[in-house]
């Protein structure tokens, strides 16, 4: 529990930790996709290619797009990016920082997929099988009738009757893997490199200093636009409260000039006498609290709470238990 | 528990991310409820497709009804398209983006429904089995010699297991109706994606400001109203406090009040607080009889819902006030309370 928490604190630490977190969840909930997903090859020769391809390209196109949304980064750079001038000057390079590492984020889900797709050999099998050369392996079953393209459409499926006591399906299988697994560490291999090479040659383009300012910057916006919406909500708490007040005190005022003459009372009362009396807000009638609750709904009050924010403070003539007044400021 | 505990703060911290608490749990309870269902296809031509078919929509209908149910803002919306305009105009831009929240949040249960039946193909293959061209999957004989109605037949039975006896042809056929299933399954999510995608990132490009206005106000009008039930609450609690305690001052005929001088100086003075809480919370009601009037006229006799104005014996005070406020209130003709003068001093600032 303690561990699972210092995780979350770590994480919530920073907005660039929250992205990088994001991230690698969506790259797990790509594994566990792939994993849940029942890949089913059609074994035609027409369609193999088109189904595997799909199966290859499309999902990461969506988790593509999955982790652009999801990333808070992408609201903070469009807003820099299309705001008006101002009074605050435009920097193109904290754009051009947010929306790389928005990229880069967004890439590692896509990249997940089809490596895990490469490594697992199943669609390579599926698109490719049709394109090996049977004469490479022996126990070709060729006493179906069936043509040779069919016959290969039909390897990637295991319960296909054709292939029952023959080797020649697995040996084929085995051979399209092989491909696969090499073009998947071959992928890796490149990204690795690239990484690698990135981080060492960049202190020659870039002047340190400059990306320092930038990431300062851009944390700064994301950190703003963050507490820009808690001040408004807020804000719009104590608005309503407000808001709220002063309607119950308005319907106070109204029946204050209704009320007969009361009576003196004396000045010790009891202190939560005064409490309630306050929350009461002088609504203490049936009909009152009928008639507020018809009107909060007939004529809801307008949005200015000018009067309550600003009305001067009460000046209550307080009196002591001697009798003596004493006066508080306005 | 402590997780579920920290879970359930995390979430109802904040209105919206509640909401998408329920949207994701809407979700998973879609995917779970998906797989716990047994699927049985009628295999029978008449009533294949409708069964196929009707499995993949009703569901998704059903559960985008539940997010409008769950979602308290539905009550707010219609709350404040309702409502008669008053001293408060009423904004058109506000409605519709609660609607179009509330709208977003109940689409994806049914999303998750309609993605998963597809992906798993079975729904596909009862509804459209009878549309299968079996030559297709090879060069079967089975169908040469029947009439058109049993050639249905025969197709329909695919779906089922036990019912068709051709094994290759049923495995042939499912794979394949099972493939365009998952391809359209695929192309409904990317659709979908690049829908949200084009809402939520290019959206900015074109509305920001009255975006984070409509924003504003239509957060305000759900605190608002949260405030005021609030506020409602407190004032009930705080009227019926009252009311009972005017009610028990009634039976009693006594009045209430702090200050007993008391003869027992040695008592200290916490004791003495305590027993003068104890007196007070007496209120006044001390023997069996005036107890039992108090219980019986509770049921037979409720008070009314009117508070009197506290009032006490008057020459207690008289003598108090005449001196003191005589000079304050001279121009208060006499009366004064101590809320009231409150209220007072505002009612003259407004003059």
């Amino acid at each position: 529990m303690e561990r699972l928490k210092l995780v979350l604190q770590y994480f919530q630490s920073n907005s660039e930790s929250i992205s990088n977190g994001i991230c690698i969840i969506l790259a797990l909930v790509s594994v566990k996709l792939y994993t849940s997903f029942d890949f089913n090859c059609p074994c035609l020769p027409q369609y193999n290619k088109l189904y595997s391809l799909g199966v290859m390209i499309v999902p990461p196109i969506i988790f593509f797009f999955l982790g652009v949304l999801v990333n808070r980064h992408t609201g903070v750079m469009m807003d820099e990016w299309m705001r008006p001038i101002g009074n605050r000057s435009k920097n193109p390079a904290v754009v051009k920082y947010l929306f790389s590492a928005m990229i880069q984020r967004a890439l590692l889900a896509p990249m997940v997929w089809i490596l895990v797709t490469l490594m697992d050999g199943k669609i390579f099998i599926c698109a490719f099988s049709v394109s090996v050369d049977p004469a490479l392996f022996s126990g070709l079953p060729n006493n179906t009738g069936l043509e040779l393209i069919k016959i290969m459409a039909k390897v990637p499926c295991k319960e296909d009757i054709i292939f029952r006591n023959s080797s020649f399906r697995k040996a084929v299988s085995r051979y399209v893997r092989c491909y696969s697994q090499a073009v998947g560490w071959s992928i890796l291999l490149f990204l690795i490199v690239l990484g690698a090479m990135g981080r060492l040659i960049k202190p020659y383009f870039d002047d340190h200093a400059t990306s320092l300012q930038t990431r300062y910057w851009s944390n700064y916006l994301d950190v703003e636009q963050k507490l820009f919406e808690e001040t408004c909500v807020l804000h719009a708490r104590d608005f309503a409260r407000k808001c709220v007040v002063q309607f119950f005190e308005d319907m106070r005022e109204d029946t204050i000039l209704r009320l007969p003459h009361p009576l003196f009372l004396t000045n010790v009362r009891e202190e939560w006498e005064d409490e309630e009396e306050e929350r009461l807000h002088g609504v203490s009638k049936q009909e009152q609290m009928d008639q507020l609750l018809n009107k909060w709904y007939h004529s809801k009050p307008e949005l200015d709470v000018t009067r309550m924010a600003h009305r001067p403070r009460t000046c209550v003539t307080w009196e002591d238990r001697g009798g003596r007044t004493l006066y508080s400021d306005v | 528990m402590d997780k579920f505990r920290m879970m359930f703060q995390f979430l109802q911290s904040n209105q919206e991310s509640f909401m998408n608490g329920i949207c994701g749990i809407m979700a998973l309870a879609s995917a779970q409820m998906y797989s716990a269902f047994e699927f049985s296809c009628p295999c029978m031509p008449e009533y294949n497709y409708n069964y196929g078919i009707g499995l993949l929509i009703i569901p998704s209908i059903w559960f985008f009804l539940l997010g409008f149910v769950l979602n308290n803002n539905v009550s707010v919306l219609a709350e404040e398209w309702k409502r008669p305009t008053g001293k408060r105009h009423k904004d058109p831009t506000i409605l519709r983006y609660m609607f179009c929240s509330i709208t977003q949040r109940s689409l994806i249960a049914p999303a998750v429904w309609v993605s998963v039946t597809l992906m798993d193909g079975k729904s596909f293959l009862c509804a459209f089995s009878i549309n299968l061209d079996i030559e297709k999957f090879g060069n079967y004989s089975i169908m040469r010699g029947l009439t058109e109605t049993e050639k249905l037949k025969l197709l329909a039975r695919i779906p089922c297991k036990d019912l068709f006896e051709h094994q290759e042809i049923r495995v042939a056929a499912s794979r394949y109706i099972k493939c365009i299933s998952q391809a359209c399954g695929w192309m409904f999510l990317l659709m979908m994606t690049l829908s949200a995608f084009l809402i939520r990132a290019i959206r900015p490009c074109f509305t920001q400001a009255a975006f984070l206005k409509t924003k504003y106000w239509s957060h305000y009008i759900d605190i608002e109203r949260k405030m005021f039930d609030d506020t409602c609450k407190e004032h009930a609690k705080s009227f019926a406090k009252v009311c009972i305690h005017q009610y028990f001052e009634n039976i009693s005929g006594e009045m209430q009040s702090l200050h007993h001088h008391r003869s027992g100086k040695d008592d200290s003075d916490n004791e003495e607080e305590d027993k003068r809480s104890d007196e007070d919370k007496l209120l006044g009601i001390r023997a069996q009889d005036d107890m039992n009037k108090v219980l019986w006229n509770w049921h037979t006799c409720k008070p009314p819902l009117a508070l009197r104005k506290e009032q006490m014996g008057g020459e207690s005070n008289g003598n108090q006030n005449g001196n003191a406020k005589g000079a304050a209130n001279g121009l208060v003709n006499g009366h004064t309370h101590e809320v009231e003068k409150k209220e007072w001093a505002v009612y003259y600032s407004k003059v």
